[in-house]
């Protein structure tokens, strides 16, 4: 509520849109690890041929606003999202929202996000941030990967909800409607099934170039990537794999450090040695992607580019395929108990 | 990641903000840190704007040449691409690509000149008048 708000920073922008969202009807519990958790957050794809800003489309993610409806479905939270034809509709159904001190969750293009460093401003749609008021026609914004809350004229607002190109907003807006009563064993059982849901979509995704496989894809074509693009393009294209996995936004190793999190926390309610060995896991497949990108920066860099070093990049990623595969096994066969 | 090792360089969001990263406390928790950069991500990011700059100045110089309109350059400057551009403008490719011809550009409506002023922030004067 608008009384009272309180700014919470979060390493990845939807998550913390969901903390926000949910703290702010009473949902004292949760903190951005579980809502990653609970969201199946953790995804890894590589889809082929396809190019997205003259680079190889990857994510470490999964699909955007999949974390928030996936959150409150399985925490029995009841939620609305509406996108808008009409602009001038869009900013009614916005405004008339906190006049009922309601905290709206909005999709956002990060190109005209006047309040972020120029050089952050490429044309990304799929930042999230949260609106908790209005005054003298300014809106009050929370983005969560920032310290402190900031503001957007009404302009500056209506032109990043209605960026254009790939996953274009179309004004998004999301917010809770009802938030009934979450107790221990909801939780627990939220959990699970985040957890299963995360194994399905890792382990047993159809085709090569999504889930722990994509990574193998990714290391495979790395290697020919020297003699096919040449240097100076293989290095734009580990720049971008970089970006996607260490920028902010992502609380570095490609999400891995905030799965791990939840992992543990999980392992304490649960009581669980299993799920805490895995969560090690999950930091080590963190420390191994931040390795990966210091040997890929050596190549963008022009420092190390000879073939032998794309093959080390390729065998790293070959190794996290590894550990990723066994420790999201080793979740399959938990059969955790709420 | 162990919390010492949570790296403090310099970037460009610095003076702006911190990020936030979870991080492994003495005793193996998981707790939150605070990072004003990592030099490794600062340079890929860097490397990206390496390409963006490379386009600007190739078009620039078609622009002066008079190869290409400065629609052609003010698409590079705006990090767009044709397909961006033209779902903010609502043309074609094709269509796109003809305004990117100097005498196609100068005989262009208002109007439609109104369009990419708008998605280049810009008024349709001073697009007109652009020079790269």
């Amino acid at each position: 509520m608008q009384n009272g708000f309180e700014h919470i920073q979060s390493a990845h922008c939807e998550n913390g849109v969901v903390v926000m969202l949910l703290k702010s009807n009473g949902i004292d519990f949760i903190n951005e690890p579980l809502a990653f958790g609970i969201g199946s957050g953790l995804f890894y794809c590589h889809i082929p041929f396809l190019k997205l800003n003259n680079a190889p489309a990857i994510s470490f993610r999964t699909m955007p606003g999949r974390i928030f409806k996936q959150s409150c479905k399985y925490l029995n939270i009841e939620f609305d999202s509406k996108r808008f034809r009409s602009e001038t509709k869009a900013k009614e159904c916005l405004d008339s929202l906190l006049e009922n001190n309601i905290n709206v969750g909005c999709q956002v293009g990060v190109f005209n996000l006047s309040y972020l460093p120029v050089e952050y401003r490429f044309h990304f749609n799929a930042h999230n941030i949260v609106i908790y008021g209005k005054e003298n026609g300014n809106y009050k914004i929370s983005d969560t990967i920032m310290e402190a809350p900031t503001e957007l004229s009404a302009t500056e607002l209506m032109k990043c909800r209605y960026a254009k190109g790939i996953y274009a907003p179309k004004g998004h807006l999301y917010y809770v409607k009802n938030a009934g009563f979450v107790d221990d064993t909801l939780i627990k059982k939220a959990i699970i099934k985040g957890i299963n849901r995360n194994v399905r979509d890792m382990l047993h995704i159809p085709g090569n170039f999504g889930g722990v496989r994509g990574i193998k894809y990714t290391g495979k074509k790395i290697r020919k990537w020297r003699d096919d693009l040449g240097i100076r393009k293989a290095g734009k294209y580990l720049g971008h794999i970089v970006r996607m996995q260490e920028e902010i936004g992502t609380g570095g190793g490609g999400f891995r450090f905030l799965y791990a999190a939840f992992l543990q926390q999980s392992a304490e309610i649960f009581n669980n040695t299993v799920l805490s060995d895995v969560s090690d896991e999950f930091t080590k497949a963190g420390d191994m992607w931040r390795s990966s990108a210091v040997k890929m920066a050596g190549v963008f860099k022009g420092r190390t580019t000879e073939q032998h070093h794309f093959n080390e990049i390729s065998d790293l990623l070959f190794e996290i395929y590894e550990v990723e595969k066994s420790a999201f096994k080793k979740l399959s066969k938990l059969n955790l108990k709420a | 990641m162990k919390r010492q090792e949570l790296p403090q360089d310099s970037s460009a969001l610095n003076n702006i903000t911190r990020e936030l990263h979870y991080v492994k406390d003495e005793d193996g928790k998981y707790r939150t840190g605070l990072s004003t950069g990592w030099e490794i991500k600062s340079s890929a990011l860097d490397n990206a704007w390496e390409e963006v700059n490379d386009h600007i100045k190739e078009a620039e110089r078609l622009v002066k040449s008079g190869d290409k309109s400065p629609i052609y350059v003010l698409m590079f400057i705006n990090r767009m691409d044709l397909s961006i551009l033209s779902s903010y403008t609502g043309y074609w490719k094709l269509c796109i690509k003809q305004h990117f011809k100097p005498s196609v550009f100068a005989k262009l409506s208002d109007k439609k000149l109104k369009k990419y002023a708008d998605a280049f922030n810009m008024g349709v004067e001073e697009l007109k008048n652009y020079k790269a």
